[in-house]
């Protein structure tokens, strides 16, 4: 199969801005899902609310669009209920991290097998650009326009820290990297985590002067390095990319099947 | 990209490509241009090494690169 | 295996009803009065080979059902107060998406943390307008036992034949209180299963096209139909749509498929209307002192009456019009400000001989509460 044919190709163009970054992650998904053969019949995708969430109408997956920050909430149930779907949840940094902040830490925290893509474009597109709890110290948005003092998450700290045992950090300008990890992410037994720097042009690039979409990934390519490059000791703040977490641990599913096993026995 | 292919042909689709530039941007060897409706051409295709980076990071998935064994 | 008698919480008859009508996936979180639920699932479901799930809070408990119903289970959450406040938001969406679920909520004082441990009836309107926008909603009660057995049965019926959640509506005081109650055996009450599509793969199925009897049949997620579930206003496919006809066509049938069938859904029990001149008009543990009442007044000659409700929602208002008819007065016991007597108020043709017998103090309103009242109405004094 090609790319195309996991795509609900009627609905295209799609909706996202010229340049938006959610786009090249959803091109790097579909990649990854054609490169493990998969058949759309084994995938289900949810999603919750805001720009990044209408990736699942795109696809030709079962699809869940749910509620803002509870997609994985809802993939837990269809997860724990039928574990031999694979369950892929993409969400926003606001949508997963901020209303959907609870649900994430839980989630790392079962170590249930579902694959949870954050697109990390530090703002909140849909709603015209106020800031995340990614945006961080300094930028501008319409709810901080005397610039932002709300610090950010650490995405890949956080789902480190609640029990995520695969955590991996892309860019859309290293989409192969973002591919990969993907693939990983999916394969993996067990909570996964891939964070992708995604740019909204639109929102985030224009209030803080970034540029153009190109000019922004561009950006993520000077401010991020491999895991482990000598580079990040001379400048602490270069971003690392690649798998910072992959082990091997209970996974929530397979450990659930032995509490029937089990109360069966009585 | 394990192995090196050849280009046949770039596919394009007009409908869904946003003229965003990303492809413009990057491709290392300066093949692609914008028209005047801000669609994306391929001005220089003789030049193209099908290396495909337009492709996986097209937001739009708009362009296509055809490699001459058939590959996409 | 015969018939078993057993002695239970109001609690535990609600597992029984839940189990015996298959629910095989139920997600919650610990909250006063409804964690026996929780507990005594996380122990039976398992047994049965079904899954149990103590979420992060009631919101992903919610979410976590409607995930599980659309692989094709049936699904249970309870909770109480505070948890069915912080249901509403997914509760809509399973309206919306038109999930087959059932919510039980043995009710508590509120507002906010009200008080825990003891009885109210004070989510009648939350139930039915808790999530915003309009829509309908299906909600049961049950004064005893047998009766919170049978209403639970009643409500994964519900669910699964309207594609739609259902609400237990029950309260502290049945959920705590133990009496007896008789499991029947396996089959001897019907159950509704999921209605799945014969829709072959390949061909185009219609998640949301209501065949002609206005039922919606559904296909798993994992088979062979792919189709999207939104809390958007969405077509027949289940892609978001604001074209104002598809948005106007959704809420009426979402409605319509509920209100039209008020009388369908109408569960309740007569107690001596025939002749009575006062009817009381209660549900849950209230209809308990109600009924006690009317019996000793029986006795004594008066021709008081009991209709209790068990369907609270859609509001059964022609079949409270009707049985309240010929009576002179009717009085409404319930254990809150008044929720029901309300819409009892608008059945009825005759609203100023309407009156409340009610306690809003935590207590369990008692046969001598009633009594004041009627002595009042009957014109004996205080
Ligand atoms: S507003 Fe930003 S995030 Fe939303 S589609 Fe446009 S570019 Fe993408
Ligand atoms: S990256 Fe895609 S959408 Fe952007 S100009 Fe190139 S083909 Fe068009
Ligand atoms: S395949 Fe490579 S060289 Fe050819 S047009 Fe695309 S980016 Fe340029």
């Amino acid at each position: 199969m090609s790319t195309h044919d996991y795509l609900r190709q009627r609905f295209f163009p799609h909706m996202w801005c010229p340049g938006c970054g959610h786009g090249t992650v959803l091109n790097s998904l579909l990649r990854a899902v054609e490169q493990l053969g998969m058949s759309k019949n084994e995938i289900v995708m949810a999603s919750g609310i805001g720009c990044s969430s209408r990736i699942s109408g795109y696809v030709d997956f079962h699809t869940l669009h749910t509620l803002h920050g509870r997609a994985l909430a809802f993939a837990t149930g269809v997860k724990l209920s039928k574990p031999e779907l694979n369950v892929i949840v993409p969400m926003g940094d606001g949508d997963a991290l901020a209303i959907g902040g609870n649900h994430f830490i839980h989630a790392c925290r079962r170590n249930i097998d579902i694959t949870a893509i954050v697109m990390n474009n530090r703002i909140y597109g849909m709603t015209g650009g106020q800031f995340s709890p990614m945006s961080g110290v300094g930028i501008n948005a319409t709810t901080a326009p005397f610039s932002n003092i709300d610090r950010e998450f650490d995405v890949v700290k956080m789902a480190t820290a609640a029990g995520a045992t695969f955590v991996a950090r892309s860019t859309t300008f290293h989409a192969q990297q973002a591919t990969d990890l993907i693939k990983q992410a999916i394969l993996h037994e067990g909570f996964s985590v891939v964070e992708i720097l995604s740019q909204c042009p639109t929102h985030f690039g224009r209030k803080n002067k970034l540029g153009a979409a190109a000019d922004m990934m561009q950006h993520y390519k000077d401010i991020t390095v491999p895991i482990g490059s000598s580079k990040k000791k001379d400048n602490p703040d270069l971003i690392e990319r690649g798998i910072f977490v992959q082990e091997e641990a209970p996974e929530y599913c397979r450990e659930y099947d032995k509490i029937i096993e089990q109360a069966m026995k009585g | 990209m394990a192995k090196k292919k050849k280009l046949k042909q770039h596919h394009i689709d007009r409908d869904w490509c946003k003229g965003c530039g990303i492809c413009v941007h990057f491709c290392p060897k300066n093949v692609l241009e914008l028209d005047e409706m801000d669609k994306v051409f391929a001005a220089r295709p003789e030049d193209c090494i099908a290396c495909k980076l337009c492709e996986i990071r097209c937001p739009d998935l708009a362009i296509e690169i055809e490699t001459e064994e058939g590959g996409s | 295996m015969s018939t078993q008698v057993k002695f239970v919480q109001g609690n535990e008859a609600c597992v029984e009803g839940a189990l015996y009508a298959g629910l095989d996936f139920f997600a919650g979180y610990p909250i006063t009065p409804s964690t026996e639920i929780a507990e005594l699932l996380s122990r039976r479901l398992p047994m049965a080979g079904g899954k149990f799930i103590q979420m992060e809070d009631e919101i992903a408990s919610m979410a976590a059902i409607i995930g599980a119903s659309l692989t094709g289970h049936k699904v249970m959450t309870a909770t109480s107060g505070p948890g069915f406040s912080l249901m509403q938001e997914a509760l809509g969406y399973a309206v919306m998406a038109e999930i087959p679920c059932v919510i039980t909520n043995v009710q508590r004082g509120g507002p906010s943390t009200g008080i825990p441990t003891h009885g109210s009836q004070g989510d009648v309107m939350q139930a039915r307008w808790g999530t915003h926008g309009d829509h309908a909603i299906i909600a049961l009660t049950a004064s005893n036992h047998q009766d919170v057995f049978a209403m639970t049965i009643e409500a994964f019926n519900m669910a699964e034949t309207y594609r739609t959640p259902v609400i237990l509506l029950f309260d502290e005081i049945v959920g705590h209180m133990r009496e007896k109650l008789e499991v029947p055996e396996p089959g001897e009450i019907p159950l509704v299963e999921r209605l799945r599509t014969s829709v072959k793969g390949g061909v185009n199925y219609h998640p949301y096209l209501p065949r002609e009897d206005g039922r919606l049949p559904m296909s798993d997620f994992g088979d062979v139909h792919r189709y999207n579930v939104t809390g958007l206003y969405h077509d027949m496919w289940g892609f978001p749509s604001s074209d104002p006809d598809v948005v106007h066509g959704l809420i009426r049938h979402l409605v319509d498929k509920i209100e039209n069938r008020t009388n369908l859904l109408a569960r309740y029990k007569e107690h001596h209307l025939e002749d009575a001149e006062i009817v009381m008009v209660s549900y849950g543990s209230a209809a308990r002192s109600a009924l006690h009442v009317v019996k000793n007044r029986r006795l004594r000659g008066e021709r008081l009456g009991l209709l209790e409700l068990q369907t609270l929602w859609p509001f059964p208002k022609d079949i409270v019009r009707e049985k309240c008819a010929n009576a002179e007065a009717v009085v409404v016991v319930e254990l809150n400000m008044g929720q029901v007597m309300q819409e009892v108020k608008k059945a009825v043709d005759f609203p100023e001989r309407v009156f409340l017998a009610n306690r809003i103090d935590g207590v369990f309103i008692t046969p001598m509460d009633i009594r004041k009242l009627l002595r009042l109405i009957q014109g004996k004094g205080v």
